[in-house]
């Protein structure tokens, strides 16, 4: 008896140590989904924390006091010549006004900073808006100089010498006083996502970089999904079988996956531009490389995604007398889309979050127009975050951070839209 | 290569079923068979010492052929890559007949059953010779469409395959791909013909969009056997349509093949003698990729003329 169910003795003496492989693999398992969320969290709570300030932006109230005669016009002047007067003269008389006892160069200089330049264009704008306006004292908000924006949310420490500050003492009194008459207010700031790139960190705003990021990816994903699908079809459905050529396209397609992307975009550089003369630094040549770029992703993943739909199905369509084409249509692709998807958004964010081949074709450039088409010079988000963290002024800092907040967002929506698209075509067989 | 590994197995497992038969014209075979059991398992030399499969078949006995044919096959050989798969088919089936076609897996009746309406043209690697006509017409010329061939040779496969999609899409799937309804309520008294003629309409006439993969597995085979039928074909070819399924769902689906023959020539590869013989009208035995036998199915399991024949079906049986 106990010779035929030794067996018994074996498996149970082996157990132990199975189980014990088990435990092991689930805890290594645990431990890695664990320190891959903290280090997300460390760099999420790092990003926010350090981006979230750029999101408010410091105003400052002036009673500006709208002298015509003083800068050369009247109610009754030409737009052109509305258009053409020294409106920043108008705010340094006011400027002058508030503070009288301002004297020497470099104090008349600090006050000019207070305010952005901008302001001296909000105020053309309101005028020409309304230029019965002129000859009356209007209290505005303008946006005030980076310093100060800096200093009102706290980074700058009056504490210390006044060697080590930006904020010398003389501006600290005007911003006092400033405060006490609350002329001084933080506001969501709108500039940022409304603005293109500036030299100066209070006006520069993200939209150039948004929509040249987003006409890219239009580019990118008008160009390479219809072409990296089609091109899987075909090879999935209707090449020809243990064909040479085919065989040649497929290692090459495989082969292109793996090359750098700076790569495509000097090929980018001499084919669309050099050859085809595309305007450089427009989203229409950056969405061609990074199509060229993201149509190894693309196909392969649809491949992998036909091939799994199971025979059985094209069996069905082709029994019926559907033809290939209907039946690859009608069936293969719907059923295959969930994965074709899949791979489409793993392309397209890596196209969204690519620097290197823009380097080559122009796209790293300061742009402050916001694009209005795929032929205008723009710029992308990754490379205005590059662009900005390069910058000396501290208020760019933090807006280095914020632009990374709104590719984080960005790509999240992208994301979204295509889990929404995958659920819809998401069937069971 | 996969075909013929199978045809081995399958092979053994024949005999070992046939060597449980204790008859006396097998005894010596079963002496034999028994001291090599082990190693006929492995090994193909083995098999074919075997006196019960190492019968020569020359040509077709019985009656292949039929006056009234509604398809035909002459000289049919089949090969994938370099294997020939099916040898020198000569068959007819009859006008609203049903043909059955049994024989060991691997034997080539799947084959077979997909060359009557080309669907091996969908497998690179294969090749058909041989001439094969569907009312005198050969339906290998380039003059035959394979799309049309395969609307009026329908194909009920072995596992159920309703597509991902709605019942009654998968019934109006094949008459929107012919345009064989002109308006929307054409094709919902063709569905509804479809399903009541399969036996499925009762069931789901209430749950008609709910999707078709949601069905049992019996229910989703006759759902398939309901969307080949709207198409209304002159042949079904049926592979093995029962065999995913339980004794009632089988049941249920043999009525109606019995019933579906009144309008449509019907040709079925079945692994079980049972149902040949409950369904048919002739019944072909296939083996290692040749025809042996074809008869009226009565004769075949009562009197077949073959040895072979006589072997499979008794060891079944037995």
């Amino acid at each position: 008896m106990s010779k035929q169910y030794k067996n018994t003795d074996t498996i149970r003496a082996g157990l132990k140590k199975r189980y014990a492989r088990e435990k092991r693999f689930q805890f290594f398992g645990i431990a890695s989904i664990f320190i891959s969320f903290l280090f997300l969290l460390v760099l999420l709570v790092n990003i926010f924390s350090q981006g979230y300030p750029a999101f408010q932006q410091t105003y400052v109230k002036l009673d500006v006091k709208l002298d015509g005669s003083a800068i050369g016009v009247s109610k009754d002047s030409s737009p052109e010549e509305l258009f053409k007067a020294n409106y920043s003269k108008l705010i340094k008389n006011t400027l002058k006004e508030m503070f009288p006892d301002v004297k020497g160069r470099k104090q008349k200089r600090a006050l000019k900073r207070l305010i952005s330049k901008s302001a001296a264009y909000d105020l053309r704008d309101k005028i020409i808006e309304n230029p019965a306006l002129l000859g009356t004292t209007q209290s505005f908000w303008f946006l005030a100089k980076d310093d100060i924006d800096v200093f009102m949310k706290g980074d700058i420490d009056r504490t210390l010498p006044e060697a080590d500050r930006r904020i010398k003492d003389f501006q600290l009194k005007w911003i006092d006083k400033l405060l006490a008459e609350n002329r001084l207010e933080k506001r969501f700031n709108t500039t940022f996502f409304t603005a293109g790139d500036s030299r100066e960190p209070e006006q520069a705003g993200i939209k150039g970089a948004l929509i040249g990021s987003l006409l890219t990816m239009l580019v990118t994903m008008a160009l390479s999904f219809p072409i990296g699908v089609l091109a899987a079809i075909y090879l999935e459905e209707f090449a020809p079988q243990n064909n040479r050529w085919v065989d040649i396209i497929e290692i090459n397609i495989n082969n292109l996956a793996a090359v750098p992307s700076i790569v495509f975009g000097l090929l980018g550089l001499a084919v669309f531009i050099g050859f085809f003369g595309v305007p450089r630094s427009a989203p229409l040549v950056g969405g061609l490389v990074l199509t060229l770029m993201t149509l190894p992703t693309i196909i392969i993943a649809s491949r992998a995604a036909i091939k799994s739909v199971p025979p059985s199905i094209r069996e069905a369509a082709l029994g019926l007398g559907a033809s290939k084409v209907q039946t690859t249509f009608g069936h293969v692709v719907p059923l295959a889309m969930p994965g074709i998807l899949t791979g489409t958004i793993i392309g397209m964010a890596q196209a969204l979050g690519e620097t290197a081949p823009l380097l080559m074709i122009g796209m790293v450039a300061f742009v402050a127009d916001v694009p209005q088409g795929i032929l205008d010079p723009s710029t992308v988000m990754p490379v205005q975050i590059y662009l900005w963290s390069d910058s000396p002024e501290r208020a760019f800092t933090e807006r280095t951070s914020a632009a990374i907040m709104v590719l984080i967002a960005f790509l999240v929506v992208m994301n979204f839209i295509a889990v929404l698209l995958r659920k819809k075509f998401e069937r069971k067989w | 290569m996969v075909t013929a590994m199978t045809a081995i197995t399958a092979t053994t497992k024949e005999k070992q079923m046939t060597d449980q038969r204790d008859s006396i014209n097998d005894r010596v075979a079963n002496k034999e068979s028994e001291s090599n059991a082990a190693d006929n398992r492995s090994s193909m030399d083995d098999i074919h010492k075997n006196e019960e499969f190492d019968i020569e078949i020359n040509g077709t006995v019985g009656k292949p052929f039929v006056d009234n044919a509604k398809m035909s096959s002459r000289n049919c050989d089949v090969f994938y890559g370099d294997k020939q798969a099916i040898f020198d088919v000569n068959v007819d089936i009859g006008n609203h007949e049903i043909l059955a076609m049994i024989g060991p897996s691997g034997c080539g009746k799947s084959t077979y059953l997909r060359v009557l309406n080309r669907m091996n043209d969908t497998i690179p690697i294969c090749r058909v010779t041989g001439e094969h006509k569907l009312d005198g017409e050969d339906i290998y010329s380039k003059k035959m469409d394979p799309v049309l061939l395969r609307a009026r040779v329908g194909m009920v496969f072995q596992k159920p395959n309703p597509f991902p999609k709605s019942i009654y899409d998968n019934v109006a799937y094949g008459a929107k791909l012919h345009g064989l309804a002109r308006t929307r309520s054409d094709l919902d008294d063709l569905v509804e013909k479809s399903l009541i003629r399969a036996g499925l309409w009762k069931e789901v006439k209430d749950d008609l969009h709910k999707p078709g993969t949601g069905l049992s597995g019996g229910q989703q085979q006759r759902l398939c056997i309901a969307r080949t039928i709207a198409v209304d074909p002159e042949v079904i070819l049926m592979d093995e349509p029962t065999s995913a399924l339980d004794p009632i769902a089988t049941a249920l689906i043999e009525e109606l093949m019995i019933e579906l023959s009144g309008k449509y020539t019907i040709a079925i590869v079945t692994h079980s003698m049972q149902q040949a013989a409950r369904v048919s009208n002739r019944t072909a035995y296939f083996h290692l990729g040749k025809l042996v036998e074809v008869n009226e199915t009565d004769k075949v399991f009562t009197n077949p003329e073959h040895k072979l024949t006589e072997n499979y079906i008794t060891g079944r049986f037995g």
